[in-house]
């Protein structure tokens, strides 16, 4: 693709170059990772040489650049816009390229079986949503089979339980959202996993789905076409069942906590007190906000296909940063509500000095029942 | 047409007592017609009685601003009646019937002398954010906004006063027992009040765009990032450090300016440049400089516009101070022990920098009043897209309103500088004194 092509369908003619992508962009200060220099190049040169862009794949598509922008451009999908050309030409990092072949073969990026979606759930009576619910729980990929993250799942229906919830899940008939393999500029797969979800979705009457990762909720509820029920995430309806009083937290958590916004959830969807309520809702549990939160809160390193390559410079990691943070503040715990943050801040949490325990807001909440 | 009443002067009204409102008063009043001045403050002077020297030529605001309140204040063509607002507007040009509320001051203006000594005894005193030092000094619940103010009276702030709002202020309340004129009534009502006029002059001025709708720069979660009228009342003279700047009782050695902090920018609706905060950045960092020789003062850009006269000549003066411009626009603000540090894309460079401060000052921008809706209302006067009252034309009829014998002046109908602002307000003055001789003419 040239550089005026891209031009044109990002309006990069629009871009005033005021450096606030760069300069918010988490990345930026550890790579060579430049946007706001990558769409200048994309609107001067006549071809714009992609292929040697390697640093394309630092980004985690965080959408701070987004966020900043003042005149209403997008860079995230700039970004994404680039990685597409790179894809098609084949130019793909081969882990992100694994991940994409078990997207398309198994409905996972993680290369598990397909049939093997829903063992996490035998034992708990979780009920399949063809037997008749309201409500759906969209499992996602990582809590379906990442032991860690699997804890969060259980969590989720242990306290569906005990709020009475009407819900079932899609058991092996759940396929990845895609939301991965569209920020990794797969647009294709993403428009094929949209299509074996919205089928699967059909015949049921659902009224609600809820996810647990941002990343699940942000593609269902922004970028999926023609769903016709309403999509929150766990910490919206969860905060909900404690507002209707049909969730209880009676035992104390007496816990020193500080919560990590997670971008898709904070900074994308604007979701930045349901999760702080719930924590709020635990007692006991004695909630520190991190000088850089809501708005201001600091990337993971976990989106955007990071979960499955290691960037142009894997030896600094914001992971890391954030868990210092968490324990300079003198948090036992960094909660955070996304799957992803849970697993690059503990992989984070083991390489630091001291006790940090990362845990998924859901798991306070289930200390708490 | 109304026939005049005889022994009336033909009267034109003015809303809005700021720099603008005041020069098209004394246009009119000059001219020999009677003009009634609203201003919903309890003092006029506007925004401009805020600011500490005022670009490029370094004029020391008040000190040209005082003796104009004052001339409007004495002139006896000029009705100003201060702490009041407009709430209905009737009839067309030549016959306009105005509803005027005017607000309990909860002090006799006539007993008032000004002397201060209910603002000292107020139990409140120190407690209330004030508006005129925009949160930098506290007042009471009795005051005066600032010493200049024009009427100089005390006022009783109604929300806030003890006993205005509870019923008990000590056994008798402390203002009350402080004034020797005994000009203190809690009995004042509120009175509405009809004037007939034949023009009105729009020139209800702006409001400053709202820093905490850009959450990443920390206003007001971080003491030492304010905006630049905050800068301006602690460099003023006459303000609550007279004219040191300091935080805390500490003088800031490394201070950065972030250009268009709500201007150009669609993320919170405001596309338009603002038009005076680059040349007010410029004169800040040069204030900086002069009271702070050791400072190290960057400012953070995107493009500087220095359109004015006297504009470049004052932006490369004060780079020759020593002020380093950088180009990029800062994303984030986020403490690091007790220094700021500020995330940027020096774009010359093409690098991401942590800038370190212990100073950062926004230059927010100029932004349609919260209740110029309200006034467009009353007034059945259209806005434009972004908010300001709408000219009738904008090259050849640029003070007319759609709506007959209304006129616009100052920043009620876009961002303007003082000289610009004074412009207009002689222009729409000139255009009410067109109106005000026509119908004499027709009687």
């Amino acid at each position: 693709m040239e550089g005026q092509d891209l031009a044109q369908a990002y309006r990069l003619f629009e871009c005033i170059q005021c450096g606030r992508c760069t300069g918010g962009c988490p990345m930026s200060l550890k790579t060579r990772f430049n946007i706001r220099r990558l769409i200048y190049e994309a609107l001067v040169y006549e071809n714009i040489d992609l292929q040697s862009k390697e640093v394309l794949w630092d980004c985690s598509t965080c959408a701070t650049c987004t966020l900043r922008c003042p005149k209403g451009l997008d860079p995230t999908d700039i970004v994404i816009g680039m990685r597409s050309i790179l894809v098609e030409g084949g130019r793909i990092p081969p882990t992100i390229r694994d991940a994409l072949k078990s997207l398309a073969i198994r409905g996972n990026p993680l290369t598990m079986a397909k049939e093997e979606r829903a063992d996490w759930a035998e034992g708990l009576g979780v009920k399949e949503i063809s037997e008749g619910a309201k409500v759906l729980y969209f499992v996602g990929c990582s809590p379906s089979y990442d032991p860690r993250v699997q804890r969060v799942a259980k969590a989720l229906v242990q306290a569906f339980k005990k709020a009475d919830v009407d819900f079932g899940i899609l058991g092996n008939e759940e396929v990845c959202c895609g939301s991965e393999a569209r920020r990794v500029g797969e647009t294709g797969l993403f428009e094929m996993l949209q299509e074996l979800n919205l089928e699967t979705l059909e015949p049921y009457p659902v009224e609600l789905m809820v996810t647990t990762s941002p990343h699940c909720y942000n593609a269902f509820q922004n970028e999926y076409q023609g769903l016709d029920f309403k999509v929150q995430h766990y910490t919206q309806f969860v905060a909900g069942l404690i507002d209707e009083g049909k969730l209880p937290l009676s035992k104390e958590v007496k816990r020193i906590v500080t919560y990590q916004d997670p971008c898709f959830l904070g900074k994308q969807n604007k979701i930045f007190e349901e999760p702080r309520k719930i924590l709020k809702s635990i007692p006991g549990l004695e909630l520190r906000e991190l000088d850089r939160s809501r708005e201001r809160s600091l990337c993971c390193e976990g989106g955007g296909g990071r979960m499955w390559a290691e960037g142009t410079n894997p030896e600094e990691r914001l992971a890391h940063t954030r868990v210092q943070e968490a324990m300079d503040l003198g948090a036992e715990v960094l909660a955070t509500a996304c799957p992803f943050c849970l697993l690059t801040l503990e992989d984070a949490a083991k390489t630091v000095a001291g006790e940090i325990e990362v845990m998924d807001i859901m798991e306070l909440v289930v200390e708490a029942l | 047409m109304e026939p005049r009443r005889k022994g009336l002067k033909p009267a034109a009204l003015v809303i809005g007592g700021g720099i603008a409102g005041m020069q098209a008063s004394l246009d009119i009043a000059n001219a020999g017609f009677l003009v009634y001045l609203i201003e919903r403050e309890p003092s006029i002077g506007g925004h401009m009685a805020q600011l500490d020297k005022t670009f490029p030529t370094l004029d020391c605001s008040s000190c040209i601003l005082t003796p104009k309140m004052v001339d409007v204040a004495r002139h006896p063509n000029i009705q100003l009646i201060s702490y009041a607002e407009v709430v209905g507007v009737d009839g067309g040009i030549g016959h306009f019937k105005v509803r005027v509320k005017q607000k309990p001051r909860y002090v006799d203006v006539d007993r008032c002398t000004g002397c201060g000594l209910c603002v000292e005894a107020c139990r409140l005193k120190g407690r209330i954010t004030s508006e005129f030092d925009v949160g930098v000094s506290k007042r009471g619940a009795a005051y005066i906004p600032f010493p200049q103010a024009v009427p100089l009276k005390a006022t009783i702030d109604p929300e806030r006063c003890v006993f205005i709002t509870r019923g008990v202020c000590g056994k008798i309340p402390a203002c009350k027992e402080a004034c020797a004129a005994e000009a203190i009534d809690f009995e004042q009502k509120e009175e509405m009040t009809e004037l007939e006029v034949r023009a009105i002059i729009v020139a209800t001025g702006f409001d400053l765009f709202d820093a905490h709708l850009k959450p990443e720069f920390g206003y007001g979660l971080y003491p030492n990032v304010i905006t630049g009228l905050q800068f301006e009342r602690l460099s003023s003279a006459s303000g609550p450090t007279r004219g040191k700047i300091t935080l805390n009782g500490q003088e800031p050695k490394k201070v950065v300016f972030i250009q268009c902090v709500g201007s150009r920018d669609k993320s919170v609706g405001v596309e338009y440049c603002s038009r005076v905060c680059c040349m007010y950045t410029a004169k800040q960092a040069h204030l900086v400089k002069e009271k702070i020789p050791d400072a190290e003062v960057t400012v953070l850009y995107i493009d500087v516009r220095a359109f004015g006269k006297g504009f470049e000549e004052f932006y490369d003066r004060v780079r020759g101070e020593g002020v380093v411009y950088r180009r990029g626009n800062p994303a984030e603000i986020y403490k690091k022990g007790e220094r700021l540090i500020v995330m940027v894309e020096d774009t010359l460079l093409g690098e991401s920098v942590q800038l370190e401060a212990d100073l950062v000052v926004l230059a927010t921008g100029i932004t349609p009043r919260g209740d110029a809706e309200n006034l467009a209302d009353l007034l059945r006067l259209p806005s434009s897209s972004d908010g300001f009252f709408q000219e009738a034309h904008p090259k050849l009829r640029p003070v007319d309103t759609e709506r007959e014998g209304v006129y616009l002046a100052g920043c009620c109908q876009g961002p303007k500088d003082i000289p610009d602002a004074v412009a207009q307000a002689k222009a729409a003055a000139s255009s009410a004194i067109i109106t005000l001789r026509n119908c004499m003419e027709v009687i």
